[in-house]
């Protein structure tokens, strides 16, 4: 669903990065193949710790599992993180309004590393109760949301995803698939809306940083010299010299 | 509202004053930073490693039964027993703790008599508790039974073979160094290397054998020579598999009873589990090691983001010094405040640095480099800081509201992970505050001018664009210099720097730091460190022999010994058997066990012996296990192929067992080779500090004082060599010692800027300045070289000092008069100007101002004349005057001057000679009134006068008194003794700076000379009207072997009448450059052979000295050149000018360096070689506001035009573009012969040419240069220069339409050509033009 909604990715111009490729499905394409791959690894890794804890289980020898009974796991976390990195950018070019909040890589690893830090509390963090469990990781969640992305559709978008998501997981859950160890929230645990939403918001996070170096050149200079510094003047034909060659 | 502003206010205003004090004190500061994270981090040494560390749980022995096997504790319940706490245990460990000691002890005892009979007992001991038989009703039960029975040693083991335990009871003592046996252990002549040889030399965490086997940590043993005790201490360790108390208490009461401990205060009431954490599997391994990633990646993409400082690096590391310590900090007060943590600390720790961040770095670092550079660093830092005040405090205010906010969710986990955030997120700010802000505040000191420039990209070096109507006073300069195909390429030396390949900038830093020297000296110092400490026969084996040397022998030793017994007097009173009360009844029915202790009298002998008992049991003998390694016990079932990972072991209460022996005992365990006197020195290190033994009672002391004064020698040699090491250590670690200021290469290139803009303050050092006095009017030229200092002043005195110790050596005008006429009355100074008038011919000391006297015939003055002699005493008086702490000179002296005025007329005929110099040389003098003080003489009633006769003066040139005629001193340099003086009049003086005697002297320009330079007997001077003369020096004795090759005829011959037969100078002229600049060159400097000038007409000039050849002309100020600084050093680079009323700056102009362009003749320095075939035209323009800029292909603004080959400008970049906006006149135009070749259409960047281009028939197909500026003249669009001739093209509206043809001077006030382009009615090949297009 995701393919057909972003199609206009905007004129492509030169940059550093993946941006390099001017060719808008190309472009498509490497952002959706990247998104990909880091949601499989991501998958894996956060699968791990579940597994770790006995959280979820997959049919039997867990370790040896992962890469056998459960192969289907990583791929479509691989392909939902795609679409969400996807889609992000998409909706924001929409709704007209581009993300310019903490457009960074170093903010993005943040909020990755924020997002892993929930993922493991809810994994190894003994709580008293579900309840408690819950809510904790809804206020990350919203915590994640506020400090890295603070937009609406952004957060209408996670909880979209979210609810989808939990759907889903019901669903296979409910057909066996596999299953959770305690399940208080009909047949998942209660944590995970709250963990879609976090992966969501993450997710397109790195979406959008990637569209983001993609979309628009980097300055010719260093971005620290357009800020109060007396050398402004000149920054302005150079800039507009590497941008035309 | 309001309060929030004033907050902002307050919290920027306490930053600022918090950043200025950062940057004042820096080193102080980030000590105290420093102790502070070593005082908060010092409470972390009492954890354990992180993650690995065993975790304990304590159960009293009493009802003690081994937990079940699943956990019952339901989730609702108080979980008072860890997770880990089910099943039974690994194993039991029971240790029975052995002290024994030989007492009393007597002097004829060896060392080893301390620790080898109590070892002995070792077997003994062993042997009771393998024959210890349980038996009770249900049976019997021997150790066998209950204890873990261990199979082979795991085959990598084979060498402990003999020592361990195989097939059996796990049981380990000493005894298992000499297999159990006790005959092995008496025939071992060397304990000590028994024990020691199984010992690692390296650096071990993980348990030794000797640790195994003694089961105290080694420095507990007491099995050493040097113990100072004499108490040994063993423990023989037991290992059960089952729990059987019976067993257990039966064992432990019939040791306390064959061998009591009376003053025991152990309290065995606990069993202690420890719980041993798995290994980290690859499970856990993975999310550990993403977890890892993202931190990285995430401090990669922060600190990529530092830039604009001097060492990015640098600053990084900072920043992550910063998180780190600042969470180890909150680890450290968190467990000083008694929190223990819980968490793994490994796994907790990055997102614990992604909470704290490194954002508040960045920001303070962005906002501290986007201040004015030129601001000082203080103010920089102090600047940065309060902009960003608000945002960081804000910024700490959410997160701190999260993370309490966190705190209160009441989870154990993320209570504790929020309080290590809360208290890491202060110590950050902490850190962030002074840490990080001082290390930027050095960082930014440390960056130069230099740097920042080779950072920023050149254009931004502009400044913003000036008005249009920009003063446009440059006017025309036609200039013609023969043979001078020049050009002057640019490139300055930083982007030489730039170009360096990676491996020498590599091999640069190397060898700037002294980096390796560095590592492999602190290495080294680190390597023999622990070799030293650690070898058995190294340093803490002599420390130990020191300290047991100089400690009384004997009897003296054991004074201290009994104190500790004494303070536990209340725990005396049996105490184990109070503990015990079922073990103690127990003991009758265990007297049947076989096995008597073999030696009972020892005991009692023991005890009666030594009333006072020196075996203590503490509290802390207790807990001795605790101080083994923490992988002690892993280590011993490992060698067994049991895991103890996430499983645990339970450690019994220890059996105290003491042992005295009596001295006698010892005796008879000795070893015979023990009771040599000289003890076989099994190691050579270590033979000479046995302690010798008493071989006989007389020799004992000898001995013993020899081998004190060889510690005693070997201890202050070790300090020694201490103190050097720690002398080195700090040299290495203190680079900045290294050299004094300036020095070091670094400094002395650091010294070199301008620092007080940024911010390099020179250390302050007080200097009592030498106070020369002796000038009456201001100082005007100063020439030193070292020894000797010239000086003149407004009055045309030159006076010779001392420049060591101030003396005033000679006064040019003489002495005498000198005096007189500062300080002396009026009388003398009448007499004076008589006996100057008188001996007029007299000599060569005469004052400077008369030497024309001599050798020109005095001729009656003409009274018109003397109506012009006031110049002289308004100059005087103006002197006088203008010195108020001379006021009764100044008084008479006018009144004087006036009425003597008329008389002494003969004392003013010199300016009559002058004057008719002036008429003879047919040159009147040309005087700018600029560049004499106008005098401001408002008490002397002539000023009027003077007045009116200034501006008339160039006319007429007999106005002037002495100075005047011969002009007043306008240069003055210093060489050797020799002063060379050049005057106003135009004249040129040699004088002697020792006797004060004129050596010789030159006029015949009667311009004034405005600038001098003395080199190597070469003197060129500068003149008003732009010309420069160089003049050669020759002494008549000594000729120079630099004279000059072709000495013009036309220089020397009015130089040499000035000289004297006495004067063996001679002064030549040997070249005349006549119209060097076009106004009055106001700066000349020579060095390496090169002559640069600098002049009003805002151009510099490099002339070669030997030929007086211009090289080059420089372009680019925008104002007059008022200072001119060459870099002495060989290989030219920079010439150094400051442009306007600018202080001088060193400006990187490298003249010459050629761009290295493809299909362009290499360019070598400007300096050592013409350039005949490179046609640059360049353009330098300097522009006030800017220090000076960097000239290199890449400048925009740059006109680099070459037109010899198509190819040079094929590449379009950015570096071609003309400013749009850029208003800057001044282009020169250098065209060599070789401007030929269809260059039409490679010419630079198309809008340099205009809309369309320059398709210029008339010019042909060749031309060469292009260039436009219609900046200066908005009418002229193009100059081409062709075979055709030159063309200006102007622009039409129809494009490149009329078109100027000229090949001579286009007289519409835009342009001029020289004579010989004018000449010329096609440009010839071999004619140059240089225009000035202004």
């Amino acid at each position: 669903m995701a393919e057909g909604e972003t199609e206009s990715p905007g004129p492509k111009k030169r940059g550093p990065y993946i941006s390099s490729v001017t060719s808008r499905s190309v472009n498509l394409m490497i952002r959706g193949v990247v998104l990909f791959f880091i949601g499989v690894f991501l998958a894996l890794v956060l699968n791990l710790l579940q597994i770790q804890r006995n959280v979820t289980l997959f049919p039997p020898d867990v370790i040896a599992s992962i890469f056998s009974s459960a192969w289907w796991v990583p791929p479509c976390c691989g392909t939902a993180s795609a679409v969400i990195g996807l889609l992000y950018p998409c909706i924001d070019r929409h709704l007209g309004e581009p993300h310019k909040f903490k457009r960074e890589w170093s903010s993005v690893m943040r909020c990755v590393a924020v997002f892993v830090g929930i993922n493991h509390a809810s994994a190894k963090v003994d709580f008293d109760n579900n309840i408690q469990l819950s809510l904790t990781l809804a206020a990350l969640s919203i915590g994640l949301w506020w400090t890295f992305d603070r937009s609406r559709s952004g957060f209408g978008l996670g909880v979209g995803i979210a609810f989808l998501a939990t759907v889903v997981t019901q669903l296979l859950v409910y057909n066996g698939v596999y299953q959770y160890t305690s399940p208080d929230f009909l047949y998942v645990r209660s944590w995970l809306p709250c963990i879609f939403f976090a992966g969501g918001i993450t997710m397109g996070n790195i979406g959008r940083q990637l569209a983001m170096s993609t979309g628009s050149a980097p300055a010719c200079g260093h971005p620290l010299y357009i800020r109060k510094t007396p050398f402004m003047f000149p920054l302005k034909w150079k800039e507009a010299g590497c941008r035309n060659p | 509202m309001t309060l929030t502003e004033r907050l902002r206010e307050k919290i920027s205003q306490a930053f600022y004053n918090h950043g200025l004090f950062c940057a004042s004190y820096p080193i102080p500061i980030i000590l105290f930073t420093g102790l502070c994270i070593l005082a908060c981090c010092y409470p972390l040494l009492k954890l354990p490693l992180p993650g690995t560390g065993p975790v304990e749980f304590t159960t009293p022995v009493k009802d003690y039964s081994p937990p079940p096997l699943t956990s019952d504790h339901k989730p609702g319940e108080p979980n008072e027993q860890p997770e880990w706490y089910v099943g039974a245990p690994v194993a039991y460990i029971q240790q029975i703790f052995v002290k024994s000691s030989v007492s009393p002890w007597h002097k004829n005892l060896l060392a080893v008599d301390v620790f080898r009979s109590p070892l002995s007992r070792a077997f003994q001991l062993v042997e009771e508790i393998r024959n210890h038989v349980l038996k009770d009703s249900s049976g019997t039960r021997s150790l066998e039974d209950v204890c873990l029975q261990v199979t082979d040693l795991l085959p990598g083991l084979r060498k402990l073979r003999n020592l361990l335990p195989e097939h059996g009871c796990l049981l380990l003592s000493p005894g298992n160094f000499w297999q159990n046996d006790r005959e092995r252990f008496h025939a071992d002549p060397d304990i000590i290397r028994t024990i020691h040889q199984h010992e690692p030399k390296t650096l071990q965490t993980s348990a030794t054998l000797k640790d195994l086997l003694f089961g105290v940590p080694g420095k507990y043993s007491g099995v050493s020579l040097y113990t100072r005790k004499r108490l040994v201490s063993y423990t023989i360790t037991l290992v059960f598999q089952h729990y059987h108390a019976k067993f257990l208490g039966s064992l432990r009461a019939r040791l306390m009873l064959l061998h009591p401990s009376p003053n025991c205060s152990l309290r065995a009431e606990s069993l202690v589990h420890v719980h041993f954490k798995e290994e980290i599997g690859i499970a856990e391994l993975i999310p550990l090691v993403t977890t890892y990633i993202i931190l990285f990646a995430y401090i990669y993409f922060s600190t990529r983001k530092i830039d604009m400082v001097k060492s990015k690096w640098g600053l990084a590391l900072a920043a992550v010094v910063t998180v780190l310590s600042s969470l180890l900090m909150s680890v450290g007060l968190c467990t000083l405040f008694g929190l223990t943590p819980t968490l793994n600390g490994g796994e907790i720790f990055p997102y614990l640095v992604v909470v704290i961040g490194l954002e508040n770095v960045l920001v303070l670092t962005k906002s501290v480099v986007s201040t004015p550079v030129d601001l000082e660093v203080k103010l920089r830092i102090a600047q940065g800081l309060s902009s960003e005040s608000w945002s960081i405090m804000k910024n700490m205010a959410t997160e701190l509201g999260i993370v309490l906010i966190g705190y209160f969710t009441l989870v154990p986990a993320i209570q504790e992970f929020c309080l290590f955030a809360v208290v890491g997120l202060v110590s950050d700010f902490f850190l962030q505050m002074l840490f990080f802000t001082t290390v930027l505040s050095i960082d930014i000191r440390r960056m130069e001018l230099a740097d920042l420039n080779k950072r920023l990209p050149p254009e931004a070096c502009l400044p913003p664009a000036k008005p249009v109507g920009r003063p446009t006073r440059f006017e025309r300069q036609p200039t013609v210099r023969p043979s001078m195909p020049h050009t002057i390429t640019l490139q300055p030396s930083s982007f030489r720097n730039l170009r360096l390949p990676k491996r020498l900038r590599v091999i640069y830093f190397l060898a700037r730091t002294r980096l390796a020297q560095r590592l492999i000296m602190a290495g080294t110092v680190v390597w023999i460190g622990i070799l030293v400490y650690t070898d058995p026969a190294g340093l803490r084996t002599y420390l130990a022999a020191q300290v047991t040397e100089q400690s009384p022998l004997g009897e003296g030793a054991l004074a201290p010994l009994p104190v500790p017994s004494g303070v536990l007097p209340a725990s005396h009173p049996d105490p184990a058997f109070s503990i015990f009360p079922p073990d103690a009844s127990k003991l009758p029915e265990n007297q049947t066990l076989p096995g008597e202790p073999p030696e009972p009298g020892g005991l009692a002998e023991g005890v009666h012996d030594s009333p006072a008992p020196e075996v203590t049991w503490g509290p802390e003998d207790e807990e001795l296990w605790r101080k083994l390694s923490f992988r002690h016990w892993p280590t011993l079932f490992s060698y067994y192929n049991i895991t103890l990972a996430k499983r645990y072991v339970s450690l019994l209460p220890v059996i105290p067992v003491t042992l005295r022996l009596n001295p006698r005992e010892a005796l008879e365990g000795r070893h015979p080779q023990d009771g040599r006197s000289a003890w076989p020195p099994p190691r050579p290190g270590q033979g000479g500090l046995w302690e010798a033994g008493p071989k006989g009672p007389g020799t004992a002391q000898a001995q013993r004082d020899l081998t004190l004064y060889k510690v005693a020698a070997l201890g202050l040699a070790s300090g020694i060599v201490l103190v050097l090491l720690l002398l080195c250590l700090y040299r290495v670690l203190c680079p900045r010692n290294y050299g004094q200021p300036g020095a070091g290469p670094g400094r002395r290139r650091r010294g070199e800027l301008p620092c007080d803009d940024y911010g390099y303050a020179p250390p302050e050092t007080e200097i009592v300045p030498l106070v020369l006095r002796g000038h009456l009017m201001d100082i005007e030229c100063l020439a030193s070289d070292g020894m000797l200092l010239v000086s003149c002043c407004l009055a045309g005195h030159v006076c010779v000092w001392d420049a060591q110790t101030g003396d005033c050596l000679t006064r040019i005008p003489h002495p005498g008069q000198r005096r007189d006429s500062g300080v002396g009355s009026g009388l003398e100074t009448q007499e004076t100007w008589e006996r100057l008038s008188d001996g007029g011919k007299g000599g060569p000391e005469e004052p400077g101002d008369s030497p024309p006297l001599r050798h020109r015939p005095r001729g009656p003055p003409p009274p018109a004349l003397f109506g012009d002699q006031p110049d002289l005493t308004c100059l005087i008086d103006t002197n006088f005057s203008a010195r108020p702490q001379l006021p009764e000179p100044a008084q008479p002296e006018p009144r004087y001057r006036a009425g003597r005025r008329a008389q002494d007329s003969a004392g003013y005929d010199f300016s009559r000679l002058v004057q008719r110099v002036y008429q003879e040389g047919g040159m009147a003098p040309v005087h700018t009134p600029a560049l004499r003080p106008p005098s401001p003489g408002p008490t002397f009633p002539l000023a009027p006068e003077d007045e009116a006769g200034f501006p008339p003066e160039k006319s007429c040139p007999s106005l002037a008194w002495a100075p005047s005629a011969d002009g007043s001193i306008w240069s003055l340099e210093l060489q050797g003794s020799l002063i060379v003086v050049g005057r106003s009049s135009g004249r040129l003086e040699v004088w002697d700076a020792i006797e004060g005697t004129l050596r010789c002297s030159s006029e015949e320009v009667s311009s004034g000379i405005t600038a001098l330079v003395f080199l190597d007997r070469r003197i060129v001077a500068a003149r008003l009207n732009g010309s420069l003369d160089f003049f050669s020096l020759e002494t008549h004795t000594a000729l120079s072997p630099l004279q000059f090759r072709g000495a013009p005829g036309r220089g020397s011959s009015p130089a040499s009448p000035a000289c004297s037969s006495s004067d063996r100078v001679a002064c030549h002229l040997t070249h005349t450059v006549p119209c060097a600049h076009q106004k009055p060159i106001t700066a000349l400097k020579a060095a390496a052979g090169r002559l640069v000038t600098g002049s009003q007409d805002h151009t510099l000039r490099v002339f070669r000295l030997e030929d007086s050849c211009c090289l080059f002309t420089l372009q680019g100020h925008s104002g007059a050149i008022t200072t001119v600084y060459i870099d002495q050093a060989p290989t030219p680079t920079p010439a150094d000018h400051g442009a306007g009323q600018r202080r001088p700056r060193r400006g990187h102009l490298p003249v010459g360096r050629a761009d290295r362009q493809p299909g362009q003749p290499h360019v070598r320095s400007p300096w050592g070689c013409h350039l005949p075939h490179l046609h640059h035209l360049v353009r330098h323009q300097q522009w006030p506001g800017r220090p000076h800029q960097h000239l290199g292909p890449q400048h925009g603004h740059q006109a680099l035009l070459h037109p010899a080959g198509p190819g040079l400008w094929r590449e379009p970049g950015c570096h071609l573009r003309q400013p749009a906006g850029d208003r800057r006149p001044g282009l020169c135009f250098l065209l060599g012969p070789e401007l030929r070749g269809p260059v039409t259409d490679s010419l630079p960047g198309q809008e340099q040419r205009g809309p369309a281009g320059p398709p210029d028939p008339g010019a042909g197909q060749r031309c060469h240069c292009l260039q436009l500026w219609q900046r200066a003249q908005p009418g002229v669009r193009a100059l081409c220069a062709g075979e055709a001739g030159l063309r200006v093209g102007l622009p039409h509206p129809s494009g490149w339409g009329a078109r100027l043809a000229t090949h001579g001077t286009w007289t519409g006030g835009v342009l001029s050509l020289g004579k010989a382009a004018s000449d010329c009615p096609v440009l010839p090949h071999d004619c140059n033009i240089k225009c000035f297009f202004k």
